[in-house]
């Protein structure tokens, strides 16, 4: 079984540039394992530190959230194309962060 | 500048650049000021033009940006009579179904984008849209001689997308839902330089949502309101207007005072509505089925955000069905002499849930945000109204036409209430 997953240019610098790979993952964890290994910086972009998806990651299977498949229980198909494409949001007020200069 | 992009998770700064995400974190930039450079009174702004560049100081312009476009200061009308209907006192009406130049606040925010693309020496301009945004991107693109991309999805209200297509815009419609045309916008940014205003643009174009903010307080006399009933398709305004309210508490133009957020939905798009409710502070996204289709975000990239502006303020979220959506649209007219469009019914509607509910407080000062305008989807009404017959231009006609109408609708006679 083959599966492609297409990789967003913000995190190719990740992966000294390479933008789409094929690979024989059965699920979306063995996915994650399978990039971990292939490409070790990409790690803590795709998941925080409980090892949970970001949150700001969005993952697609063959143009479908795979949040309506299932999820991470979702078995993928031959054939199937994943992509992985940023959540765009606009942020929040912080004002411990917004500060820049240290003053108010 | 006395702004740059910085990462919301990491805080990594980013200079000024066509950027949204942190390439470290994958997490949203926002743009963060230098408070202690802004100089801003209210004298200084009273003495300037009726539009949202009064505020300039607090958006992220470029260095000597001087605006050609009279954006916004939209009315903030007093709802009397909405309130004696729902069991409110002190209700207001932020009006941006009439802000120009294409009458939703969606003019605001791409003012404020194109601006940027023009300093970044973009020549093209783009967004993904459900339809107030085409228009005002569009439009605002023909006057400032942009090149213009829009995308929509295909089922779209017919006058959004004559209303796009009038001012010259490429307009591609997409088979699919918003959700869909969002992602391939992600895809298309990552490939060409163009300014897409809600993707590498966005923490630009997201500042100028905070002048809907900035102008509440000023027309309620530098104050702050007690609470604020705003739509949520993405989520992004109601966070944005918690963030100007925040920035004038600092900058001391009004005294501090814990507003409450409440967000409104329509159910059959009510992602941030459902996590509000259920005591989530994630969004499980859904596949939106609403008369609503400004507000049919599915998976709202800014819901996450708005779920802790609300529960952080002591709001909540509410949504109203398709139904309840027009009766809205229609109280509102009748009440007011707004016509909004079927988000601003998702709003009234929600609004009008919040004091039966008991979470709004009649005494409480309470402005409810319209954002477009009923002009633009008219076809939400289409079977609520039947055309009358013509009758002859005759003083007898009429006045038989007089009475059979009275006959059937007696209610007509009765005086009109204060």
């Amino acid at each position: 079984m083959t599966i492609t997953v297409d990789i967003p240019t913000a995190l190719r610098r990740h992966t000294a540039g390479t933008g789409r790979i094929t690979c024989a993952a059965a699920n979306l964890g063995e996915l994650f394992s399978t990039l971990d290994q292939k490409f070790p910086d990409l790690k803590p972009h795709l998941r925080d530190e409980k090892g949970e998806v970001r949150r700001f990651l969005n993952v697609y299977v063959n143009d479908e959230d795979i949040r309506f498949l299932g999820g991470p229980q979702y078995a993928f198909q031959d054939g199937d194309e994943i992509l992985l494409v940023p959540s765009i949001a606009g942020g929040a007020p912080d004002f411990e962060r917004q500060n820049l200069w240290g003053s108010s | 500048m006395n702004y740059e992009l910085r990462c919301r998770e990491c805080g990594k700064s980013w200079g000024n650049q066509p950027r949204s995400i942190c390439d470290d974190c994958f997490s949203p930039l926002e743009v963060s000021y230098d408070y202690a450079a802004i100089k801003l009174t209210r004298d200084e702004i009273a003495r300037r033009p009726p539009n949202m560049w009064r505020y300039a100081e607090l958006l992220p312009l470029p260095a000597n940006y001087h605006p050609n476009l009279p954006v916004g200061f939209t009315p903030l009308l007093s709802a009397t009579h909405l309130a004696q209907k729902i069991g409110a006192r002190r209700l207001c009406i932020k009006n941006d179904a009439v802000c120009l130049p294409t009458l939703s606040f969606k003019d605001r925010v791409v003012a404020v984008a194109l601006a940027q693309a023009r300093n970044f020496g973009l020549d093209t301009v783009a967004c993904s849209s459900t339809g107030n945004l085409a228009n005002a991107v569009a439009a605002q693109a023909a006057r400032e001689g942009f090149k213009a991309w829009i995308f929509i999805p295909a089922d779209l209200e017919p006058a959004k997308v004559l209303g796009t297509q009038v001012f010259g815009a490429q307009l591609v419609r997409i088979a699919g839902s918003y959700d869909q045309v969002n992602r391939l916008c992600s895809q298309i940014a990552d490939e060409r330089s163009w300014g897409f205003v809600n993707v590498n643009l966005r923490p630009y174009y997201a500042e100028g949502s905070k002048t809907v903010g900035y102008e509440i307080a000023e027309q309620l006399g530098w104050r702050l309101p007690d609470n604020i009933v705003c739509p949520m398709a993405g989520g992004s305004l109601i966070v944005k207007i918690k963030k100007a309210f925040d920035e004038l508490v600092r900058l001391g133009l009004v005294e501090e005072k814990k507003v409450r957020f409440f967000g409104a939905q329509a159910t059959g798009c009510s992602p941030i509505s459902t996590a509000v409710k259920s005591g989530n502070t994630e969004i499980y996204p859904q596949k939106p089925s609403t008369i609503a289709r400004s507000l049919a975000i599915g998976n709202p990239a800014d819901g996450h955000y708005a779920i802790k502006t609300m529960t952080g303020t002591g709001g909540w979220s509410e949504d109203v069905s398709d139904s309840e959506i027009v009766e809205s649209i229609q109280l509102l007219a009748e009440t007011e002499g707004v016509f909004t469009e079927t988000a601003g019914g998702v709003t009234v509607g929600v609004t009008r849930k919040l004091y039966e509910q008991g979470r709004i407080s009649p005494d409480d000062v309470t402005v409810a945000c319209i954002t477009g305008n009923g002009l633009k989807t008219t076809d939400a009404l289409a079977s609520a109204y039947e055309t009358p017959e013509p009758i002859a231009a005759k003083i007898g006609e009429f006045e038989n036409y007089l009475q059979k109408t009275i006959s059937l609708h007696p209610e007509i006679q009765e005086p009109v209430e204060a």
